[in-house]
């Protein structure tokens, strides 16, 4: 019994060396270690053994059922292993092939550069104002300081409705109404659509968009409105970004200035964006004139304040290297998927 | 190659032929040198409020401020005078004041007209202004120098040899020195002799009055006009001259003493004639010089800037500023100085805007952020971006004939335009009163473009004219799109859209009758009896005047409404427990049976243990008979508290069956 118990583990080792699939792994274990398997027959033959014999035989018999168990289980990580590896082998892919991608819009130029404009502003505590593009004159130009038969109307080329009612030349009147419906503290940014009649070419559009602020409150100083504009700029073109105030002139506000910020492609140094001067003026900013405080009802010996104006367009083709204004208006599908 | 002086940009007038240079011009001499054009010319950009700098003087006033050099004027008065008085040679006369605050007159007789010095000619082509004959010359050299525009008359040809200043006729002609024909009217200046019109003040003078070869005696004018009537007197008559738009800004009536003086000067220098005596002059109240206080800690304060009250002194003093006590006394050429905030602008442009610090609102804080509004308005463009959609930002002026392409009815209240009085063109000159005109431009320049497919939204406004003062501004959605899909696809995008804005028990109701959209192809749609907007594919007439040769789709949604309906309020809803236990089901129903007719009794008879149907499949055949359909459901069954049993489904199927049966002649498969 021994014999054949020894000669079970080799033809065990012997056929399991052969196998190749966990199938006939199955039909080997059956084969073995079944109720109708090899060692099964030679278990149930050991009631004829002497008292003596039977713990030996008994115990070589589960020493060879250990001995194939662990067989099968080591043989049958194998073939799963190789399995793996060969699945592992057959998926392989090119993984330079292009990727299956779910169609996408995107949003306007226009719209990103705003959006990174107002999360600046919003986060100096601006909130956004907004008001009627169609506007009364009152509110884009006497208010502010712009009285009929000012040599400024000229300039601003306006579109008129009626002697009272044109398209707002600039986001200012917003500025006017909240002045009007809210007492200080006032942050607003007020961005939107303005109108001028400029004839349209590559750099002139009728239709254009502002982003104007202001800010009132007791005690605001010019110093103030520099350093609003400055922590915008660094944020918007980076921290080593330059400013310069220019005096200048703008009914609405004084004293005024337009600020140049050093040029964000060149450094300063002169290139074709700052055409050669290594500034570029992107806005235009001052100390609300005391007139507009009072067409406003806020009283100029307690309350001060300081706005800015700047043109979005501008900044979106600076930023994305645009050459052409109409570009943003045409809508060209293949332009806007660029953004 | 030879080139003429207007090739050459010397001249601005067309030259007869080449430029000749004197014989024994040297070969290889520096010609800009020889041609006595390398006088520097610089370029400054004026703003409106200084008019005083818009000469030599006022510039190099405001130089030597910023340099911190000495100023001042040559005295313009030393020269030779014949003794005989001006006031004997003519007479002036102001009837309004308002209209000319002041008036000085000076006279010269034996006037010998000739061109000016060749310094004066090139100083004058040099500022764009062309050489005439002597005295006109003096009059614009005078003018950018001082800052003053002049006149000059030939006095043997005005009338009584007087001058009246007053408001011109309405209708009153006169020729003027370009021989055109203009009528005047009552907004005007009209400066007359005892005739007539000899010239409208400020902007032209007339022929009758001209100084020409012929003169022998010249009357000067320097004179304040009112700017608004020089100004609107320049537009009606289409001439703005270097003269009206100085005056527009308002000029100071103490600088004339200067001009005529100067212009006097010129003539003696020149040898031009003879200068009488005196000078005539009519003036009105003038107004005194303004004053104000001085604050120089206020200014600090205004300014955020710690500069010395001698240095505010300096600076006002070197703009010509007199700074007595507690006291700013403004120059009387500074009509644009009104307030300490003016007087602050003074110092610190003259100290240096760089020198300003920088400050952050050391004052109350406040809490920024988006409105609600705002906040919707960016996740509809979210929602819309992230199913595929481009935004794209168009004009919100359109062509009004962009209503007849969108076949939009004539009694429609998109014909109540907001019109521009002035606008670019035709195509430009009304308000947009619909989306979806510039939405089928955008989608035409694409197709045009042979781009075949676009999808693409804009979020902007329409402008409807209700008789108001001003108009209905009303955000508005547009969707469109070709090339990518059909109605259900640009419907399931509406449907995420109103998904993520909350809006809940959506109506879509099929219409015929809006002549812009496919009349089988349309919905309108609703959420609690209030309409959202209109949806469908573009009757093909609709796409064919966009000469678009493919399906349309488009919506527009008004924002308000969405935003009323919408509710972005989230609350969480447990997970479930206890397992569904789902029932397909299909149908056959007549074919003008709506899906929405069907689920109408799925809401009614749920049971309260109804989850979710799902409409998986519809199919027509000819096994179904004519005009039937077969529509097929799956329906997920559960309850929060408990394994439902079978007998509790059926008993609810059973009523749905029923319902469908009886509602909508379903019969089940």
């Amino acid at each position: 019994m021994k014999e054949q118990l020894n000669q079970i583990r080799l033809d065990a080792t012997a056929q399991l060396e052969e196998i190749k699939s966990l199938d006939k792994i199955e039909e080997f274990r059956v084969k073995f270690l079944g109720k109708k398997g090899e060692l099964t027959a030679i278990m149930k033959g050991m009631g004829g053994l002497s008292a003596e014999e039977r713990p030996i035989v008994g115990q070589l018999a589960n020493e060879v059922r250990t001995f194939i168990e662990k067989a099968i289980e080591e043989k049958k990580e194998i073939i799963e292993k190789s399995a793996m590896a060969e699945k592992i082998k057959a998926e392989k892919l090119d993984v330079t092939m292009p990727g299956k991608r779910k169609n996408h819009g995107t949003l306007h130029p226009l719209t990103k550069v705003l959006n990174d404009l107002e999360d600046i502003f919003m986060g100096m505590g601006f909130t956004i104002a907004e008001g009627p593009e169609v506007e009364l004159d009152y509110y884009n130009f006497e208010a502010l300081n712009i009285p009929k038969d000012h040599p400024a109307r000229d300039t601003q080329d306006t579109f008129y409705i009626n002697d009272d009612v044109v398209l707002r030349s600039q986001t200012s009147p917003v500025q006017v109404r909240v002045m009007e419906k809210q007492a200080p503290p006032i942050r607003i940014i007020s961005p939107g659509r303005v109108y001028r009649s400029d004839a349209v070419d590559a750099t002139h559009s009728p239709v254009f968009h502002q982003v104007e602020g202001l800010v009132i409150d007791k005690g605001i100083k010019m110093s103030d409105l520099k350093g609003t504009l400055e922590v915008f700029v660094k944020k918007l073109y980076g921290d080593d970004t330059k400013l310069r105030f220019r005096p200048h002139h703008f009914p609405f506000t004084e004293p005024s200035a337009e600020v140049d910020i050093s040029c964000f492609n060149c450094g300063g140094k002169g290139c074709r964006f700052c055409k050669g001067e290594g500034w570029i003026e992107i806005l235009g900013c001052g100390m609300v004139h005391p007139k507009v405080l009072k067409n406003c009802g806020i009283d100029t010996d307690v309350y001060s304040g300081f706005a800015f104006g700047i043109g979005l367009e501008r900044v979106a083709l600076f930023r994305y290297d645009i050459d052409d204004i109409r570009l943003l208006y045409e809508n060209d599908t293949r332009f806007l998927e660029q953004f | 190659m030879f080139c003429s002086t207007d090739e050459l940009g010397i001249s601005k007038e067309r030259a007869t032929g080449i430029l000749i240079l004197p014989e024994d011009t040297p070969i290889g001499v520096d010609a800009c040198a020889l041609l006595g054009l390398d006088e520097k010319i610089v370029e400054f950009e004026i703003t409106s409020n200084r008019p005083d700098c818009m000469s030599i003087i006022g510039l190099a006033r405001e130089t030597a401020a910023t340099f911190g050099y000495d100023f001042s004027v040559a005295d313009p008065t030393d020269y030779e005078k014949i003794p005989e008085k001006a006031e004997d040679n003519a007479k002036v006369e102001v009837l309004d004041f308002d209209l000319c605050q002041r008036f000085l007159g000076k006279v010269v007789k034996n006037v010998k007209i000739g061109p000016s010095p060749e310094w004066m000619q090139k100083r004058l082509a040099a500022c764009g202004i062309r050489a005439i004959n002597n005295i006109v010359d003096i009059t614009n050299y005078v003018m950018l120098e001082y800052g003053q525009p002049m006149h000059a008359y030939d006095l043997d040809c005005v009338a009584g040899k007087k001058i009246i200043v007053r408001r011109a006729k309405d209708g009153e002609i006169l020729k003027t020195l370009d021989d055109q024909d203009r009528t005047l009217n009552s907004s005007m200046i009209c400066i007359s002799d005892e005739k007539g019109a000899i010239g409208v003040a400020g902007v032209i003078g007339g022929a009758n009055s001209e100084v020409t070869e012929k003169t022998t005696t010249v009357l000067f004018e320097a004179a304040t006009f009112n700017g608004t009537a020089v100004r609107r007197a320049a537009k009606a008559l289409g001439m703005r001259t270097d003269a009206s738009s100085l005056f527009e800004k308002g000029l100071d009536p103490y600088n004339l003493d200067g001009a005529i003086e100067r212009a006097c000067q010129l003539i003696a220098k020149m040898g031009a004639g003879d200068v009488l005596e005196g000078t005539i002059e009519v003036k009105g109240t003038l107004k005194e010089k303004l004053v104000l206080p001085f604050e120089p800690e206020r200014m600090n304060a205004f300014l955020g800037m710690d500069i010395s009250r001698n240095e505010m002194i300096d600076i006002l003093t070197s703009l010509e500023f007199k700074v007595e006590g507690d006291k700013v006394i403004v120059p009387s050429f500074r009509g644009d100085i009104e307030s300490m905030a003016d007087i602050a602008e003074e110092v610190a442009r003259i100290y240096g805007y760089d020198k300003i610090p920088t400050t952050l609102m050391d004052t109350a804080v406040t809490c920024g952020g988006r409105t609600p509004e705002q906040k919707a308005e960016a996740k509809i463009k979210d929602v819309l971006v992230s199913d595929g959609f481009d935004e794209i930002i168009t004009y919100s002026f359109t062509d009004p004939k962009e209503n007849e392409l969108l076949s939009i009815p004539k009694d429609s209240e998109k014909y109540s335009f907001v019109k521009i009085l002035n606008p670019l063109g035709e195509e430009n000159s009304v308000m947009r009163t619909t989306m979806l005109a510039s939405m089928c431009e955008v989608l035409k320049t694409n197709y045009n473009k042979r781009i075949p497919s676009a999808s693409l939204f804009e979020l902007g406004s329409i402008y409807i004219n209700k008789g108001e003062t001003l108009p209905d501004e009303r955000k508005t959605v547009a969707i469109g799109m070709y090339g990518c899909g059909d109605f259900y696809d640009l419907k399931g995008t509406i449907e995420n859209l109103f998904d993520e804005m909350g809006i809940k028990k959506v109506k879509y109701v099929a219409t015929s009758n809006n002549a812009t959209f496919h009349p089988g192809r349309c919905a309108e749609i609703y959420c609690k009896d209030k309409k959202i907007g209109v949806m469908g594919q573009t009757h093909p007439t609709v796409a064919a005047n966009y000469k678009i040769n493919a399906e349309v789709y488009l919506a527009e949604l008004d924002f308000a409404t969405i935003f009323e309906c919408g509710d972005l309020k989230k609350t969480y809803k447990p997970l479930p427990k206890f397992p569904a236990t789902t029932r397909d089901i299909a149908m056959v129903v007549e074919e003008d049976v709506c899906v929405a007719d069907i689920a109408d009794i799925f809401e009614k008879e749920m049971g309260g243990i109804l989850e979710s149907y799902t409409l998986f499949d519809i199919y027509r055949g000819a096994q179904l008979g004519e005009n039937k359909k077969s529509v097929a459901y799956s329906l997920a069954f559960r309850a929060s508290d408990r394994t439902l049993t079978d007998d509790e489904v059926n008993a609810v199927m059973d009523k749905i069956l029923a319902g469908l049966k009886n509602k909508v002649g379903a019969d089940l498969r």
